[in-house]
């Protein structure tokens, strides 16, 4: 700092601490929620302490679920959720760094047809054309199926344009070097390119990985079997029941459950979580 | 920007760059062919039939008084949606990028947020302010406020903007840390030995200079409202009470899904696709511009 304001130091570092307790409030109560008895949730004000029904209700949602017909084990939503996430992250990661080193690297008839093709990809979301998009996806008889779920959302231009830039900034030498040695492509891309590209495909994968576990709109319309549930989508669903009698502790439990995995990712992998925003944007 | 050396090959680079072509026609290129398409038809209540009715779809749209209502309510939200995530985000970056001790912890508990699914923030959201055991609803009927999102629709609008705002903060914090972290600090320090007072430099030297990274920010926020907040606003409030919520991205879904009216869901994708490619547009220009900033 180029004075010292004793003042103002400890104004900042109230006003930061009071965002990081305003910010984390709404998780605060939704796991001092999640360590309750039903009855205790269900009188106002509810305690703002935890509880001693922690592994009770954490036991109950990971192996029965809500407890109410229709329910599912949240270990098996988590299960799908992981799978849809992984898949996601590792297919686009997959197809558009071959994608981008074969425009990058190559010359060929409609090259750039095939940029432009996936460059107006870039940023049109789902939920854009979603009605279309879950005919499509009908027609190829893909509905409650993992491939359902997760192939047409890897078809994304985001990825393919990080790869490109990084690509780019590749030295030529390295190329010459690799074709005087006389490798072939693929040598080359398996030897020298993709380990190069590590921090990239790091910073990458823990961005589509949040994006695909926290996918809500399209695991809702196009699964009508339990066994491919996700778990966000059945939280949701979950809160919005209102026949009967609401288990604010079995939902919030299973919201805990749901938030875990991509928070843990992003505080975990701090540096590849803010690299890859930046470098997305790029 | 091209590369020098390639490499010499016939059938290799279409098939690397197979796939994602593949999947980009089969789930991109046909659904949105498809939207153009049942745009200008017509379907009967029973399906199988359609009719080709030019833009009467469109038509319909535009003198409907709920469509204005619900662009109208869109633009309302993403605005507050923007200001008020952006306002607050700068702030504590602000403050953050003055604390030297403890600024990487401070870090780790601001990111998170970003990795809570919309869907289960609205969950979360709605229990603070659930009128019968929300604990957030309880404290505010002690001050005398009564606050019930299921049946005020502005409470609801209130409440949506704020579970989306919580979401989406981490990731502007992010950017305008990065954007104050990167102005050079000679410039804070001449500024200063010319005797200018930290709100002065603020005002003066930094907030100027971060109006690149704000700016992109009000982009990806509008966006991010526009289109991002879907999981928020059916977790909470599914577009009611009654259309108090109801933006427009929630109305294509809702339209096309539950009053299975296909053509004018269509058309109403069709306008937002030329939303979203205007908003990328602008988006583009403006980095281009930041490169030789």
């Amino acid at each position: 700092m180029v004075e010292n304001r004793p003042f103002l130091t400890v104004l900042s570092h109230l006003v930061v601490l009071l965002g990081v307790i305003v910010i984390a409030f709404p998780v605060w109560m939704t796991f001092v929620a999640s360590t309750h008895s039903q009855q205790t949730m269900l009188q106002s004000p509810i305690p703002l302490l935890p509880g001693p029904y922690l592994f009770e209700n954490y036991t109950k949602v990971l192996t029965e679920g809500y407890g109410r017909v229709g329910s599912t084990a949240v270990i098996m939503t988590l299960t799908n959720s992981l799978i849809m996430a992984l898949g996601v992250a590792i297919g686009k990661i997959a197809i558009s760094i071959i994608s981008a080193f074969a425009i990058v690297y190559f010359r060929f008839p409609g090259r750039m047809y095939f940029f432009w093709a996936i460059f107006v990809t870039l940023m049109l979301p789902v939920e854009v054309r979603i009605v279309p998009t879950y005919g499509v996806v009908a027609n190829l008889g893909m509905l409650d199926s993992y491939g359902g779920l997760i192939i047409p959302l890897i078809a994304s231009a985001t990825a393919t344009f990080l790869f490109r830039q990084f690509f780019l900034s590749v030295p030529d030498e390295l190329t010459e070097a690799a074709r005087v040695d006389g490798a072939s492509p693929m040598r080359f891309f398996w030897d020298i390119l993709l380990p190069m590209s590590r921090t990239s495909i790091a910073a990458l994968f823990v961005i589509q990985f949040i994006y695909g576990w926290n996918q809500y709109l399209w695991p809702l319309l196009i699964t009508t079997k339990e066994s491919y549930y996700t778990v966000v989508m059945t939280v949701s669903r979950q809160a919005n029941v209102v026949d009967s009698v609401p288990s604010w502790n079995l939902l919030m439990a299973m919201a805990m459950l749901a938030m875990l995995p991509p928070v843990l990712v992003v505080v975990f992998m701090q540096r590849q979580f803010v690299r890859g925003l930046v470098e997305v944007e790029k | 920007m091209e590369k020098r050396v390639t490499f010499n090959e016939r059938w290799l680079p279409y098939l690397l760059v197979g796939p994602q072509i593949i999947i980009t026609l089969v789930f991109f290129f046909w659904p949105s062919g498809q939207a153009i398409y049942q745009s200008v038809l017509i379907e009967d209540a029973f399906g199988g039939n359609s009719k080709f009715v030019y833009l009467d779809n469109f038509i319909r749209l535009f003198s409907d008084a709920s469509y204005y209502a619900s662009a109208r309510l869109t633009v309302v939200f993403s605005f507050l949606v923007a200001a008020i995530g952006l306002a607050l985000s700068l702030l504590l970056a602000v403050m953050a990028d003055r604390i030297i001790r403890g600024a990487t912890a401070y870090k780790a508990f601001l990111v998170w947020p970003y990795a809570v699914a919309p869907a289960v923030a609205g969950v979360l959201w709605g229990f603070l302010f659930n009128p019968s055991v929300g604990i957030v609803a309880w404290m505010l009927q002690g001050i005398g406020i009564e606050f019930n999102y299921v049946i005020n629709g502005n409470q609801a609008l209130l409440l949506v903007v704020i579970a989306a705002v919580w979401n989406q903060i981490s990731y502007n914090f992010l950017f305008f840390l990065a954007g104050l972290q990167s102005i050079p600090k000679s410039l804070i320090e001449a500024a200063a030995i010319d005797g200018a007072g930290p709100g002065r430099r603020f005002w003066d030297i930094i907030f100027p200079l971060l109006s690149p990274v704000g700016f992109f920010l009000l982009v990806v926020n509008i966006i991010y409202a526009f289109f991002g907040t879907f999981g928020v606003v059916d977790a909470l409030t599914k577009g009611g009470p009654g259309h108090a919520t109801n933006i427009l991205v929630y109305k294509v879904y809702n339209d096309g899904f539950r009053g299975q009216d296909l053509g004018g869901s269509s058309a109403q994708s069709v306008i937002l696709m030329i939303v979203v490619i205007a908003l990328t547009v602008v988006q583009f220009r403006f980095i281009e511009r930041r490169v030789h900033y």
